[in-house]
């Protein structure tokens, strides 16, 4: 096997990458601004396939989820994930986000890349985003009976915290 | 008629073990909740948290100046790598550029962490396979590292050397030479590390072919550091996205394809020799001139988003910064490699004796507090 | 000249002419007992105490240099510590047998010791079949292992004390391979005997080839049969935390410690009797004056109990399934073949002779 392959041949640019995947999806949101990488927000129910697809194609082949954030963005409650090709070498960010804030649900991705079925259950641990299809969705550093999500910002706890 | 036993109604329990979080081979307070079939195992839960302190929720209100002491306490042996990787973040999301003084400190002190980083495993990987005498081989040879970080950053484990736009002090007159000591004193040591570990017939039985992960699943699995470079995956953050003077050194990427325990032993081996050439390249042309630039007193980061990759001893940390333009950042997320490699545990270890498990997770190098941030 | 054995000879004589004979010959046991007890309670604590400064020698430390001069008496505290230590035990454990464990494992680790001459005349019990003896006496402490994990109510010490069970029934065989191979070429079981054999050449000259075989396969089960390192799988702390001894405290836990090292030493001395001519001296140096056997006896012995600590300090730990091949699929075919080339070299008469 050779690993030292060159793999900038296959490249792609933020563009081309706009291109290729505005057509599989066409309602999506792509942005470069305030950011390194390109950003494609998506709709919580075009997750999955969009996902999938990004996966999948011999021309995207983002086989690397190398990070999965939650964030509450105030009104809305989201996910970031930060996918990289390992054969491209390119980099792009989705963002999922929705307003409902009692009971926020998306896809599981953990069968697409299996790092995030640690990443889902830190997340619906500290932001109570509920995954479909996770395989064991619980409680990963808190207590099963811990009240509340702690990292979004309307949680307060006032033995806990300090707030300068 | 053995086949009618086995799915016959046979009243028969699982056999739970609770593995930590107290325990010599979780290496902190991570406890593991096996199940097993006497020796085998058949499945490892790994339950976090028992020492988690909410680092994230911590620097949402932290300025970012304080946010980089925090990292220190998350992988407490990469600790000066952590804070290169905040500080490189406030430094792009500002477009500070550092002298070049301060780039190649900051690299060969990261080196030196690294090499630090990985004799304190390969004791403990010693001492987990039952070989106790490792340990002391490694500390022995880590204590002169730990010697020069104090000389020079007054702190031997949790350093705070760097500081947003540098280094918070000049490193001490004596930093050139000891390191160059150092490095003279282990090219000696590590053959002997070979000798006493790597050759030995019990410890090549132990490791080779257990706790397999194949390039796929290493990839899948987000492993990165030396475990996904022992199966084949090529995730040095070092090679990809050089940071600081690591642009301007060579160096090999170590991959193996073999992907097993022995693979990512001798991977971390081979790294020490690569750290090594690095410092050696660097450290008699360290450039003159000033070892930080002013920042403003309150630092603020423009309205945005960034992310900062990093390799750590470990494997690839990431610093994800939501930012609104205010002092403190909106949300604050670190990508631990600690996190992810302990995630592919069942996986590899499932099918295995307790044995195994014990060795595979000794490779994984997992440092708790890095996944409990 | 003789000081040893006249002061045993004079003590006898006193008690024969105070007491009836069957109280006397009682009250004589239970003297040598006593005596013994001390003398290998100490010299117990003194091989740990030899452990820990070897140990230390490897790891590039000091090792206990504060207690007494050169730390000679670190191991007397350790042990006033232990007495003074408070016993713990699991609620649910099976009590009888809980407190019971330490008992069969310190007791027969204690028995084996009389059956060795220690020098010529020196020797608590002289059986003619002392090898036997050896061999039923040392597995009896298994059975305290498997108690001791059972009983304590630990799923660790019950995986530890299984593997014990595993691995001491499987090097028991090589252990009593090894010396039957070494009883053919001696035609004795009585240990006494053995050594008397030896004065034409230590056995492990006059068996050349299979006695050398006979020998490396004698010190890899033996060091399994006491449970060290590289075979402390019933420990195993990396993997068990402490094994079948994790819910033991104070002086029930001294026990099982103590065994491991008069283990330890049945072990080299059996080695020492059977393959280097036991209180022989080399070529006979000090043929005359009979009461140094002991020292060579002790000599011998301690460099074997030092190429025991060497394999601990330097080896990493078998898995368990390594353990049981090694055992059933080198060991014992190896062993069993030894044992055909040594009869045919006994029958041969190509054993050297001096």
């Amino acid at each position: 096997m050779d690993l030292t392959k060159d793999y900038k041949t296959e490249f792609m640019t933020n563009e081309g990458l706009q291109n290729l995947i505005s057509n599989w999806i066409p309602d999506l949101e792509f942005t470069e601004e305030g950011s390194q990488f390109l950003n494609i927000t998506v709709k919580p129910d075009q997750l999955y396939q969009l996902m999938s697809q990004l996966k999948t194609n011999n021309e995207a082949n983002f086989d690397y989820l190398f990070c999965l954030s939650g964030v509450d963005w105030g009104k809305e409650l989201g996910v970031v994930y930060h996918l990289e090709s390992t054969t491209h070498r390119h980099t792009i960010v989705v963002k999922v986000k929705t307003e409902d804030r009692e009971n926020p649900t998306f896809d599981t991705v953990s069968d697409i890349w299996f790092t995030a079925d640690f990443h889902e259950r830190e997340v619906f641990d500290f932001f109570g985003i509920i995954f479909n299809n996770h395989p064991n969705l619980k409680r990963l550093f808190l207590t099963e009976d811990w009240d509340g999500f702690p990292l979004r910002k309307d949680y307060v706890d006032e033995i806990n915290m300090v707030i300068k | 008629m053995d086949t009618n036993i086995a799915n016959s109604n046979l009243k028969s329990e699982d056999y739970f073990i609770n593995m930590g979080p107290q325990h010599p081979a979780t290496h902190g307070v991570l406890r593991l909740l096996l199940t097993i079939d006497g020796e085998i195992i058949k499945k490892v839960e790994p339950d976090l948290g028992y020492i988690h302190r909410s680092i994230e929720k911590m620097c949402e209100r932290d300025s970012y100046q304080q946010i980089v002491h925090l990292t220190d306490r998350m992988d407490y042996l990469s600790s000066h790598i952590n804070n290169e990787a905040v500080c490189l973040t406030v430094e792009n999301a500002l477009e500070i550029e550092v002298p070049e003084r301060v780039k190649v400190i900051r690299t060969i002190i990261g080196e030196l962490t690294r090499l630090a980083s990985h004799q304190l495993w390969w004791g403990v990987m010693g001492m987990d396979v039952g070989a106790l005498t490792t340990y002391f081989y490694g500390f022995r040879d880590r204590e002169l590292i730990n010697d020069i970080f104090e000389e020079t950053c007054g702190a031997r484990l949790t350093m705070n050397y760097n500081i947003p736009g540098g280094l918070m002090f000049d490193i001490h007159p004596n930093f050139v030479k000891r390191t160059k000591d150092f490095i003279a004193h282990f090219k000696t040591k590590l053959p002997e590390y070979d000798r006493l570990l790597t050759g030995n017939v019990i410890f090549q039985k132990r490791m080779k072919g257990v706790g397999i992960l194949t390039k796929e699943d290493a990839i899948s699995f987000g492993a990165t550091g030396p475990v996904g470079r022992g199966s084949g995956f090529s995730c040095d953050v070092r090679k990809h996205h050089p940071y600081s003077a690591l642009d301007k050194v060579t160096f090999k990427e170590t991959l193996r394809t073999e992907g097993d325990s022995l693979a990512r032993y001798e991977v971390r081996i081979q790294e020490m020799w690569e750290s090594m050439s690095i410092i050696e390249q660097l450290i008699d042309n360290i450039p003159e001139g000033d070892f930080k630039v002013a920042t403003n007193a309150v630092i603020k980061l423009p309205k945005g988003e960034f992310y900062q990759k990093v390799e750590t001893a470990r494997g690839e940390l990431g610093v994800y910064v939501v930012s609104t333009g205010t002092k403190n950042p909106y949300r604050l997320k670190f990508r631990s490699p600690g996190f992810s490699n302990l995630s592919l545990l069942n996986h590899i270890a499932v099918g295995g004796k307790i044995g195994d498990l014990v060795a595979s997770m000794a490779t994984l190098d997992i440092v708790v507090p890095d996944i409990d941030r | 000249m003789n000081i040893t054995l006249s002061i045993t000879k004079n003590i006898h004589n006193w008690l024969f002419s105070i007491m009836p004979e069957g109280i006397a010959s009682i009250a004589e046991m239970v003297l040598i007992a006593v005596v013994y007890l001390a003398i290998f309670a100490v010299a117990g604590l003194y091989l740990v105490l030899l452990e820990r400064k070897v140990a230390a020698w490897f790891q590039l430390r000091i090792g206990p240099n504060r207690v007494g001069y050169w730390g000679l008496l670190q191991t007397m505290a350790d042990a006033l510590k232990l007495v003074s230590k408070e016993l713990t035990g699991t609620v649910k454990a099976d009590k009888f047998l809980y407190n019971l464990a330490p008992y069969f494992v310190i007791v027969t680790a204690l028995m084996a010791l009389a059956v060795f001459p220690f020098t010529q005349e020196f020797q608590a019990f002289d059986i003619n079949i002392g090898v036997l003896f050896l061999l039923a006496i040392s597995s009896i402490g298994v059975i305290g292992i498997l108690l001791g994990g059972w009983s304590s109510n630990n799923k660790f010490a019950l995986i530890g004390a299984m593997r014990s069970g595993v691995q001491t029934i499987s090097y028991e065989l090589s252990v009593g391979l090894s010396i039957l191979t070494m009883v053919l070429i001696s035609g004795s079981l009585q240990l006494s005997e053995i050594v008397e054999v030896q004065k034409n050449g230590w056995l492990i000259v006059q068996g050349h080839i299979p006695a050398v075989i006979a020998f490396m396969i004698f010190m890899i089960a033996g060091t399994a049969e006491t449970n060290r390192a590289p075979f402390d799988l019933v420990e195993a702390e990396s993997e068990l935390g402490a094994g079948f001894h994790t819910e033991y405290s104070g002086m029930k836990f001294a026990y099982f410690f103590l065994a491991e090292f008069i283990n330890m030493f049945i072990i080299a001395a059996i080695g020492t009797t059977l393959f280097f001519g036991g209180w022989l001296s080399p070529f006979g140096i000090t043929e005359s004056i009979p009461w140094l056997g002991v020292f060579w006896f002790v000599g011998k012995t301690l460099i074997l109990v030092f190429l025991m600590m060497w394999f601990r300090w330097t080896f990493p730990r078998l898995r368990i399934d390594q353990l049981l091949t090694l055992e059933w699929k080198y060991l014992l075919p190896l062993n069993l073949l030894n044992i055909v080339l040594m009869a045919l070299i006994v029958w041969l008469n190509l054993t050297i002779q001096f």
